[in-house]
């Protein structure tokens, strides 16, 4: 993911967190969001991350973080032991998204979910009238060469929560750097939802 | 410019010439009470020092050395021809700066490098230790550690780093110590030894000991068993590498005239365990080796605790480290660490790096481990200073 520290998506979720909050994030890459959060909201922050390369740009920001494959699941945490827990743009990359949630939901008091909606209207006109596997800002990959094992949209996600009687406190969805307030399942590009219990 | 010593030339990163010192305490009455009950007086500890100790005593780092290591990490003594055991990582600019950081690294208790150990006199008998030396552990290590660190006036640690049993003193310096270590660095590690380790101790402890020039441990003065501790040496090496290490450096290459079916070392491999059996008997002592290799299996951090309750008292923020090939210290035992972390809300960062030298990974891994060490050092610094103004 590219570096960019103006993105609507992170002011978005830096107001949803208070100060001083403990904060997980898992699939941090970089640390780049969590070392915002620590300088703009002195949180107490943890990363969790796959790939090597990203664990050392972490620690070269200052940023705790664990070097875990997130398909073995979420160990070791107390329950409520952090008062968010982020997984942005990651949970469509974990094996199972399911299972992640309900840790995530378990080990924090409220869960940041931010995903790419497979439903955006450009993705379904290229499939539509191209008849190819979409490619968008929000899912830039190749079909043979993506991180991406599930494809979701937002409607999804929100059906998904009321089947898991996850309550969906805040959500705010987004085009480019837009806020998309009619049809989001149409127009936006990601969905960014504050859940909880 | 290059400092020239006799026929080699000291690069400019590094230490330079250096000597190791010593420093003794623990004599009668204020003998050193070990785990075992037993009493260890009076104590030398061999250790040697690097850059400079600043105003405030804060910028102090203690490198602990793995089971045969010495106090002679970096830089060069007069008229060696090569460094100390971790000379790639000690230095100026080096992930341990030497221009930021004061290093000390100290010879463990029962060792054979200048510390006290069982091949050094016994007061009461005036004739080395041998079997009469005190039962040691990893605890014991660090609290006669602890002693020099008074001795040098730092009352509180920047880091305590360690690879393999220095991992373990580290782990152990952070759980003992809590308000005199700001960070721990355990690298190849382990909160407590696995059956499969102790089983490895023991057939190399069972090499020195059915030599019969060990003579239970009397044989200084002798030969001494030579031939048994090179065969420790050996199974010690083997599990160092890695199949994939091994086959890289050696594969099936032989020397160049084979003697089939004679059993002299005709593999390439055959001849590096040799040599590396032959050249550790010169110096190493093989009661050191039994005693080391003990306190090594005795490890257990949490004993009879879980980990996460041991670790609830630790302040210091750790940088744990492991290597996927390392078969030895597997990566699931500093998982274990992590998990501790976690659950007791330790401050930690755990890295697993791709590696395929096996254990020995940690002593050459250096761009990867200098990467990690020296940012994390830098926000060590800062956390621990901030502190200190009550920050935290």
């Amino acid at each position: 993911m590219e570096e960019n520290n103006n993105k609507i998506e992170y002011k978005i979720m830096m107001d949803w967190i208070s100060e001083d909050a403990s904060v997980l994030d898992l699939g941090c890459g970089n640390g780049e969001f969590l070392s915002m959060l620590v300088q703009q909201k002195k949180v107490k922050a943890q990363g969790i991350e796959l790939d090597e390369h990203a664990i050392y740009k972490c620690v070269e920001r200052g940023i705790s973080v664990f070097h875990e494959d997130l398909d073995n699941g979420l160990k070791g945490y107390p329950d409520k032991s952090f008062d968010y827990v982020i997984l942005y743009q990651s949970l469509q990359q974990i094996k199972k998204p399911d299972v992640i949630l309900h840790d995530a939901i378990k080990v924090g008091k409220k869960v940041i979910v931010g995903i790419p909606n497979f439903a955006y209207y450009k993705a379904r006109l290229q499939i539509f009238f191209k008849g190819t596997v979409p490619v968008t800002p929000s899912l830039p990959y190749q079909w043979y060469d993506t991180p991406n094992l599930h494809f979701l949209s937002i409607s999804d996600f929100i059906n998904y929560c009321k089947n898991k009687n996850f309550n969906i406190e805040k959500s705010v969805f987004i085009e480019e750097q837009n806020i998309v307030k009619v049809f989001p399942n149409l127009f936006a590009l990601t969905g960014i939802f504050l859940i909880s219990e | 410019m290059d400092k020239k010593q006799d026929n080699i030339s000291i690069p400019q990163n590094n230490v330079g010439i250096t000597e190791t010192k010593y420093f003794t305490f623990a004599e009668p009455p204020n003998e050193l009470i070990l785990d075992s009950s037993e009493k260890l007086s009076p104590i030398t500890l061999a250790y040697e020092t690097y850059g400079k100790l600043n105003k405030d005593k804060s910028n102090a780092i203690l490198c602990e050395h793995a089971l045969t290591g010495d106090a002679h990490v970096a830089g060069y003594h007069k008229g060696d021809k090569s460094p100390g055991w971790w000379d790639t990582m000690i230095g100026p600019g080096k992930a341990f700066d030497t221009n930021k950081y004061f290093v000390i690294c100290s010879n463990v208790i029962g060792g054979c490098k200048g510390s006290t150990g069982p091949s050094s006199i016994n007061p009461k008998t005036n004739k080395p230790y041998g079997l009469e030396f005190p039962v040691i552990t990893i605890r014991d290590m660090v609290n006669a550690q602890r002693h020099l660190i008074d001795y040098l006036g730092i009352q509180k640690l920047l880091s305590v780093v360690g690879g393999s049993m220095g991992g373990m003193q580290a782990l152990q310096w952070v759980v003992s110590y809590p308000d005199r270590v700001c960070s721990g660095i355990p690298i190849a590690t382990t909160a407590k030894h696995s059956s499969q380790q102790i089983a490895f101790s023991e057939v190399e402890r069972q090499a020195v000991m059915a030599d019969p020039n060990w003579h239970d441990g009397n044989y200084y003065g002798d030969i001494g068993p030579s031939r048994g501790l090179a065969v420790a040496r050996m199974i010690g090496h083997i599990t160092y590498m890695s199949d994939a290490s091994m086959a890289e450096k050696f594969g099936r290459r032989s020397k160049d005239e084979k003697n089939l079916f004679k059993f002299d070392p005709d593999f390439e491999v055959e001849g590096y365990l040799h040599h590396r059996g032959d050249s550790f008997v010169k110096r190493f002592d093989a009661n050191s080796y039994l005693y080391i290799t003990k306190a090594l299996d005795y490890f257990d951090l949490a004993g009879d605790n879980e980990l996460y309750e041991v670790f609830k008292n630790v302040k210091a923020e750790l940088l744990i480290i492991a290597f996927k090939s390392d078969w030895l210290y597997p990566a699931y035992q500093s998982q274990e660490i992590v998990k501790a972390c976690k659950l007791a809300g330790v401050d930690a960062s755990y890295c697993e790096i791709e590696s395929t030298y096996g254990h020995d990974a940690f002593l050459l891994e250096i761009d990867q481990e200098t990467n990690l060490i020296k940012h994390f050092l830098e926000h060590a610094c800062i956390a621990c200073s901030g502190e200190k103004n009550g920050r935290k």
